[in-house]
């Protein structure tokens, strides 16, 4: 299908050979490319670059773009040249086997890497015109635009009210709060279970609800994009299903990029979704990335098709 | 059969040897539920005793602490000592109004805290949130260094070096001997222990609370002030709590530093006398034990003990009460 102008230029590109003394072994095997910040793009090639990027059909907008995207942890590559869009207003779904670099590919989205010492990223997201991941972007600006749900629920030990209202405090909010607070619990689909005890503790609700609660908070700084890190796999199917439908009515007014490890989730609440698969050498890199409905019904990679069907571990 | 026959007694004797084997390896080798060699018991012995001679020292400082307040107050109302501020036990005209001995210990901890509360929460946050692990490895050890100063040391530190600069800053009919300069240097002494174990309870914070606050575009600062010092409130109030029972207990800075002059004023830039500092001076003294100098000793060292002993109870129960459960 319709290759990338990147991906079609690195496949032209020149192989290695010219490295001085390189034998052939050492080619085989490269280290993690772009180790060097000056080495040029491309120069390794390398077939499992090749990502498969099905065409978007529909009139959308992109909320991101990611152009050669890579991630380091320390001397770690953790993820390759990732180049694919997040359409607006959509549910993408990051899906691959665990090690894959999902998380780590969220977790660019909005420098949350910055956090983590020896990290280090590479390549372009723009959002907005701008590369978020250039350093003079201020991460912490980034953060109050990108929200983020984690994979564990992570409440405040504050009451559900300071929860909500955390975020806008800190944004220096000055409107009406019980009104922002019941806005975003309401979109959260939160607010008939806890409307009476807005005072009682986070961390006194359950899990699916504590999660919600994350939601609400994520959505109170209004981001135009929330990133949800396997926001359902501590919790059970009904909890599971209920921020599935939620993801779905958010989409409405935000972009949503969701890491799953459960397929019939990603099939159930995504738009579109980009498959990841780490190599022999556990660098995760881009395999597939298209409509959600042509990825599991009609995968052009092997690979892809092989993990729909189950056939990887 | 037959065959078996000649075997029987060797077997017999290899049977009860492999059984005796047996009963030594199978049998219970906890203390107390068993067979004991001489030297287990004896071991034994020694290690309870060790065990519990702590608490029986204890137990009897109590009791002695007991007996003699009651002693005290069998010749002095209790009126007089909890009902007044003067205290002159020391002179003709005895006066043992315990207030002035607890003002003064009171003035110079409440110095000290507000001393050490901004320098040990702001060197905990800064270890916790801030300082690179290398850093942190070296500065908090030092840190806790500080806390094996002998504390007489801390007393001549005040008199050479504190009570000048506080001359310089108020003038010189400030004495060399006051509660500021004592305070201040009582509250040096107990900022590794608000550091050091505020410093343990903000990391024991999960890291996915930091994160939930960072995600929503929250910088450093807001993270440790907003989230991770409330998460931790529990552990930084007890901290604050055990190093106010630690200023109220200092002697020897205080002796030196505080000027034993027992008295009831507000001034902090006068002399003052805390209870473990009247305690240093009655005790020095030729008191003879069967005197009421003697006796009031013992009843303020039970008013001391009390006191500690309530800020420790209150240090662990606000600790237990405030602990936030994350799982």
């Amino acid at each position: 299908m319709a290759r990338n102008f990147f991906t079609l230029m690195r496949s032209s590109a020149p192989a290695a050979t010219d490295v001085p003394g390189a034998t052939r072994s050492e080619r085989a095997t490269p280290p993690p490319p772009n180790m060097n910040d000056d080495a040029p793009v491309g120069v390794h090639l390398d077939p499992s670059l090749d990502a498969v990027r099905h065409e978007i059909t529909e009139p959308v907008d992109m909320a991101l773009q990611l152009r050669n995207v890579s991630a380091f942890y320390g001397t770690f590559q953790a993820i390759d040249r990732m180049t694919m869009p997040i359409p607006q207003n959509r549910v993408t779904a990051l899906i691959g086997p665990s090690g894959c670099g999902k998380s780590t590919l969220l977790r660019c989205c909005n420098r949350m890497n910055d956090l983590i010492p020896g990290a280090r990223m590479d390549g372009e997201i723009e959002f907005e015109g701008r590369n978020l991941l250039d350093p003079n972007i201020d991460a912490v600006e980034v953060r109050r635009r990108i929200g983020m749900v984690f994979q564990k629920p992570n409440p405040f030990p504050k009451s559900i009210y300071e929860n909500v209202a955390f975020g806008a405090r800190i944004n220096g909010y000055s409107g009406d709060m019980d009104r922002l607070v019941e806005d975003a619990l309401r979109r959260a689909a939160l607010w008939d279970e806890v409307k009476d005890e807005l005072d009682k503790s986070g961390l006194a609700l359950s899990g699916g609800q504590q999660q919600r609660l994350c939601i609400a908070r994520a959505i109170a700084v209004e981001p135009e994009i929330i990133l949800m890190d396997e926001p359902a796999s501590a919790l059970d199917p009904v909890a599971t299903l209920k921020i599935e439908d939620l993801m779905r009515e958010l989409a409405e007014h935000y972009t949503i990029v969701v890491v799953t490890h459960n397929m019939q989730q990603a099939g159930r609440v995504s738009d579109y979704t980009a498959f990841l698969l780490a190599g022999e050498e556990r660098v995760g890199r881009l395999v597939e990335f298209g409509p959600t409905q042509e990825i599991f019904t009609n995968p052009l990679d092997q690979r892809t098709e092989d993990y729909i069907t189950g056939r990887y571990g | 059969m037959a065959a078996q026959a000649p075997d029987g007694p060797q077997q017999d004797t290899v049977r009860s040897l492999l059984a005796e084997l047996w009963r030594d390896r199978l049998q219970p080798s906890r203390p107390g539920s068993g067979r004991e060699t001489p030297t287990g018991r004896i071991m034994h012995g020694a290690l309870f005793l060790t065990a519990t001679l702590s608490a029986f020292v204890t137990i009897g400082i109590v009791l002695v602490l007991i007996f003699e307040t009651v002693e005290f107050f069998r010749e002095v109302p209790f009126i007089d000592f909890f009902g007044s501020t003067k205290w002159s036990a020391l002179f003709a005209e005895k006066q043992f109004g315990v207030w002035a001995l607890v003002w003064g210990t009171g003035m110079i901890a409440l110095i000290g805290l507000a001393v050490a509360i901004p320098l040990g929460l702001m060197a905990a946050i800064f270890l916790s949130e801030y300082s690179p692990p290398r850093l942190r490895a070296i500065v908090k050890p030092i840190l806790e260094i500080l806390a094996g100063v002998p504390t007489v040391v801390f007393g001549y530190f005040a008199l050479v070096s504190v009570s000048p600069v506080i001359r310089d800053i108020f003038g010189e009919d400030v004495g060399i001997y006051n509660a500021l300069s004592a305070g201040i240097v009582v509250g040096l002494m107990i900022v590794p222990i608000i550091a050091s174990l505020s410093e343990d309870a903000m990391r024991a914070v999960p890291r996915s609370l930091r994160e939930g606050a960072y995600a929503l575009g929250s910088t450093r600062m807001e993270v440790s002030l907003r989230v991770v010092l409330p998460a931790a409130f529990s552990g930084v109030v007890a901290s604050i709590i055990l190093a106010a029972s630690r200023a109220v207990g200092e002697t020897m800075a205080v002796t030196i530093a505080g000027g034993g002059n027992p008295q009831f004023g507000v001034n902090p830039l006068e002399a003052v006398q805390t209870m473990t500092a009247m305690i240093v001076q009655l005790s020095l003294g030729d008191t003879p034990t069967t005197s009421i100098e003697f006796k009031v000793l013992f009843a303020v060292a039970m008013t001391l003990f009390v006191l500690t002993l309530a800020m420790n109870i209150v240090a662990q129960w606000v600790s237990r009460r405030f602990r936030e459960e994350y799982e």
